[in-house]
């Protein structure tokens, strides 16, 4: 029996997923590396639906972007994927996660979904990526793919958060902009810089966008993923720069608690 | 809390709505019944902190599309989206195409 090149479009199942490891990755957040056998792979982007059950059978359920490269991390087998989990104070699940779960346990997740916020190595322009907060997900996700796939589109990341504490990823970020070629990361901090950093705290604006960005003449692709209000902002400063409206992908959060 | 809910985008809705349909929703074009604006659906502005989803107009905030799911049936109302452009993948052809005699 011949298989049949058709995609397969087969029902969205939920897959157990088991806890390998964990990471701090700041005073709020977590990654949380887990195995999922069968996993089909991913589009850097997209994202999975969590589901927690309690024991009456109460569920919970919640999205998060999936961080890891689109092909596993090294030193990690193919069905390990990752997310990252902020802890929101009086959440239901995200307590949970951040707290409570550690290696060896269990949930459901559901994915890979949605096809807008990806990239994809074949893409030949260049990247401007603004994350604001932990919208930083799966921007990272489109870093470690683009180092992954040995793709040398130039990206260039700018990274609002509200002081050094709440900065995630700030090792790997420092250390990829040192060592991924093509790849600048601008750091913003709103309330509180770390001692002796040339900008005083602020927020995003126009005059920042254009040094760290791309001028929208070169036609970059921009995602923007943050809380609503950031988001909305931005898009709008990179709308008003001229950059094409359907060049700039969003991915705005509500509270994940 | 502030007055005004908080929604995020349609993005959110892959996962409920992929468990409806083959293909993934949130990539396809549709135009809002009430002002004609035609996006994609990943751009609605979706509230989903209720017992059911629901998916308004990025641009005049009417309701395109609500989805309320039990343990096992769910309900999905379209009626403010007055068509869905959805892309299917092309399937790619068999180096040889299987013939029935």
């Amino acid at each position: 029996m011949t298989e049949l090149a058709t995609p397969t479009r087969r029902p969205l199942a939920w897959r157990v997923a088991t806890v390998a490891a964990v990471r701090e990755e700041s005073v709020v957040a977590r990654t949380l590396v887990l195995d999922v056998p069968d996993w089909p792979g991913h589009i850097a982007g997209q994202h999975v639906d969590v589901r927690l059950t309690a024991p009456d059978g109460y569920t919970a359920q919640r999205s998060y972007s999936l961080a890891s490269a689109a092909r596993a991390s090294a030193g990690y087998a193919v069905s390990t994927v990752e997310i990252l989990v902020q802890r929101i104070p009086r959440g239901e699940v995200s307590p949970w996660l951040c707290d409570i779960a550690m290696v060896g346990d269990q949930f459901e997740i559901r994915g890979p979904v949605g096809g807008y916020f990806v990239w994809e190595p074949s893409r030949p322009e260049p990247v401007l990526l603004v994350a604001g907060g932990s919208g930083i997900a799966p921007l990272m996700a489109m870093i470690r793919t683009r180092k992954e796939a040995g793709s040398r589109v130039p990206f260039r990341l700018i990274y609002s958060v509200r002081d050094p504490d709440t900065l995630i990823f700030g090792e790997e970020l420092a250390r990829r902009a040192r060592d991924d070629h093509g790849l600048d990361v601008t750091i913003v901090y709103t309330r509180q810089t770390p001692p002796g950093w040339r900008r005083p705290p602020g927020r995003l604006d126009a005059v920042l966008l254009a040094e760290a960005g791309w001028p929208a003449t070169l036609a970059p692709a921009c995602y923007v993923c943050g809380p609503t209000g950031f988001v909305e902002t931005v898009a709008d400063l990179l709308v008003a720069a001229g950059h094409d409206p359907a060049a700039i992908r969003t991915e705005r959060f509500g509270p994940t608690g | 809390m502030t007055g005004v809910p908080e929604w995020v985008d349609g993005n959110d809705i892959a996962g409920a709505t992929r468990e409806l349909f083959a293909v993934d929703l949130t990539v396809a074009r549709g135009r809002c019944a009430t002002c004609g604006r035609e996006a994609m659906v990943a751009e609605a502005h979706v509230y989903d902190r209720a017992p059911g989803i629901v998916a308004r107009c990025a641009s005049c905030e009417s309701v395109l599309l609500r989805l309320v799911r039990a343990p096992d049936r769910a309900w999905l109302d379209l009626r403010g989206l007055s068509y869905l452009e959805v892309p299917i993948p092309a399937p790619v052809a068999p180096a040889a195409m299987p013939v029935v005699a």
